[in-house]
């Protein structure tokens, strides 16, 4: 049996490059790729505390199903600006898209 | 056993997240999206929690990574440039090829050993469709339509905001 802190330090491994890649990364296409790696990290938390905590009860894997339809939403919606930016700037580099900078 | 296939899977999963926060072609960064998201599956398995397993394979693996090869090739052009120019690309495809072949021989092994026989008894326990379905449609019913009307309100927008400027 894996005991539950490895779970808990691959997700947390998971959720750091993540974010990394959310933070450091130009290209827009690429920032929400960083946001589903971290979505993903605290998915497997929820499961696997699930999973070590109380394994009869099934509420950490539907907080984990609910995080994933809020992920395939945020998705959709966001690859979805980001067309309408390269539509209108033709561009998806963040730094390109400062319209709102005043 | 299975701290042997912990350490390979962790191993897989933290490449792929790797590969996709410093590959710069974006088509190679959704692919390692997509084994890395294949690997958390397996995890899924791994923790008893079956049906997020595969519900995590289809919406992630089959709907996510796909809408966003969709986008990167659609804007493509600058983005990707060296990702459909197939030039000197045969390590690459010799190195796949083995490592699908590895794949192939380990699942075959495993099947053939009856170490990956599914364990019966076990189907009713906590992460079954069953267990998971009962719970979903009585404690959590009113979060569970908020999310279909999430949804809805996700896709209307993803459509008007993707749709082609009308002239006026």
């Amino acid at each position: 049996m894996v005991p539950l802190s490895w779970y808990l330090v691959l997700a947390a491994a998971l959720f750091s490059l993540g974010l990394y890649g959310a933070l450091s990364r130009r290209n827009a296409i690429a920032v929400l790729m960083g946001v589903e790696l971290i979505l993903n990290a605290v998915n497997i938390n929820l499961v696997a505390f699930n999973r070590f905590i109380v394994p009869a009860a099934v509420n950490g894997q539907i907080f984990a199903l609910f995080v994933l339809a809020v992920a395939a939403a945020e998705a959709a919606v966001g690859l979805a600006l980001i067309i309408a930016i390269y539509r209108t700037r033709n561009t998806v580099n963040l730094e390109d898209a400062d319209l709102m900078k005043g | 056993m299975q701290l042997v296939l912990f350490f390979v899977l962790a191993l897989l999963a933290v490449a792929g997240a790797v590969g996709v926060v410093l590959s710069k072609n974006a088509v190679y960064s959704a692919l390692a999206l997509l084994l890395n998201f294949a690997v958390l599956a397996v995890f899924y398995i791994m923790l008893n929690a079956q049906f997020l397993g595969v519900v995590q394979v289809i919406v992630y693996a089959g709907a996510i990574v796909v809408l966003f090869l969709f986008v990167i090739m659609l804007i493509g052009g600058q983005l990707a440039p060296d990702a459909l120019t197939a030039g000197s690309r045969r390590p690459a495809r010799v190195v796949a090829l083995i490592a699908g072949l590895v794949a192939l021989a380990g699942l075959a092994y495993g099947l053939v050993s009856g170490a990956l026989a599914p364990q019966t008894g076990q189907v009713q326990g906590s992460g079954s469709v069953q267990a998971i379905g009962r719970v979903l449609f009585t404690d959590y019913l009113l979060p569970f339509e908020l999310a279909s009307v999430l949804l809805l309100v996700a896709m209307i927008g993803a459509v008007v905001l993707a749709r082609k400027p009308t002239k006026s």
